[in-house]
């Protein structure tokens, strides 16, 4: 499998899977009307990576802004994580926010309350 | 007295407005006014928490709107572009607010009210869990709509939802949604 490399659009993210490092990115805004076109190869891409992943996957979630349409393809991603954290893999979700952002926060405590999967909640001070 | 769609835009456009608009919902669109909304807030020094929270109601609204206007009104004679909606931000006191019109079917109108009654008679807390729930159990449409535009939009503002249906005809509604941020 080849990794994803996509880079930012004014309405969808750059996005960067690496199954040879285990490391995956997701990083801008994703505010696209339709936001299953956008994610559906990447939940796909991460349901063959589940098949055989490194012992340790790491996932930095970096959203400025995220839209509703979006939220639901974000939770399929996860819950493709959180299969691979079942079989027995080491899996974190690093989730990013701003300084003060506490929607952002909030949207994160949101699916670490619904994702079985250890994250992190990382402020970015300026 | 039937409703009169160039007096409630002209009225709408009364106050302290960043920007107006009546037309043609399309993804340009979108792309546009929050493109020149960000630009009109950073201008004014707004602080990023503020802006944040209109730019997700902008985005929350407007899609509302792409996802379900008609292309098409049967039977209304005002010149409509297709997918017809307005769309107006202005600045109210220390606030503002973002209302947005569209034309919309009498069969639909019990749905959305119910809807959004619903939605402004929970708390903080019940938001955060229909929010959830629906999140977790309900799939997108075919067209990438949600069901949780408002509930978002309800949780970030903390405020209630403020709407209107005026009878147009018949078949027709004019739906006004008001909301302060």
């Amino acid at each position: 499998m080849e990794p994803i490399n996509i880079e930012a659009t004014p309405k969808t993210p750059s996005v960067k899977f690496n199954n040879e490092t285990g490391v995956m990115e997701i990083k801008g805004r994703s505010i696209p009307e339709n936001s299953i076109e956008f994610y559906k190869p990447l939940v796909d891409w991460l349901e063959v990576y589940a098949k055989n992943p490194l012992k340790k996957t790491q996932v930095d979630v970096h959203l400025e802004y995220f839209n509703t349409s979006s939220s639901k393809c974000i939770l399929d991603i996860f819950k493709k994580l959180e299969a691979i954290h079942k079989a027995k893999h080491e899996v974190v979700i690093n989730w990013y926010y701003e300084e003060d952002d506490e929607d952002m926060l909030e949207a994160g405590e949101d699916y670490e309350s619904i994702i079985r999967v250890p994250f992190k909640m990382i402020e970015i001070v300026d | 007295m039937s409703f009169n769609l160039k007096e409630y835009y002209d009225n709408l456009s009364k106050g302290d407005v960043i920007l107006a608009y009546k037309g043609s919902i399309t993804s340009e669109l979108i792309n546009d006014v929050l493109e020149g909304v960000e630009k009109k807030l950073a201008e004014a020094n707004e602080e990023s928490k503020t802006r944040k929270k209109i730019y997700n109601v902008l985005v929350e609204s407007m899609q509302n709107l792409f996802h379900h206007i008609e292309e098409y009104h049967e039977g209304i004679n005002e010149n409509l572009d297709p997918k017809f909606g307005i769309l107006v931000v202005e600045k109210d006191g220390d606030s503002y607010k973002v209302t947005t019109g569209n034309f919309i079917n009498s069969s639909k109108i019990k749905y959305l009210k119910e809807k959004i009654d619903k939605i402004n008679s929970l708390t903080k807390e019940e938001l955060k869990d229909m929010y959830k729930f629906i999140l977790n159990h309900q799939k997108l449409s075919a067209k990438g709509g949600g069901g949780l535009g408002l509930v978002d939009i309800a949780r970030k503002t903390g405020n209630k939802l403020e709407y209107a249906f005026y009878n147009y005809n018949n078949n027709y509604y004019f739906f006004n949604l008001t909301i302060r941020v």
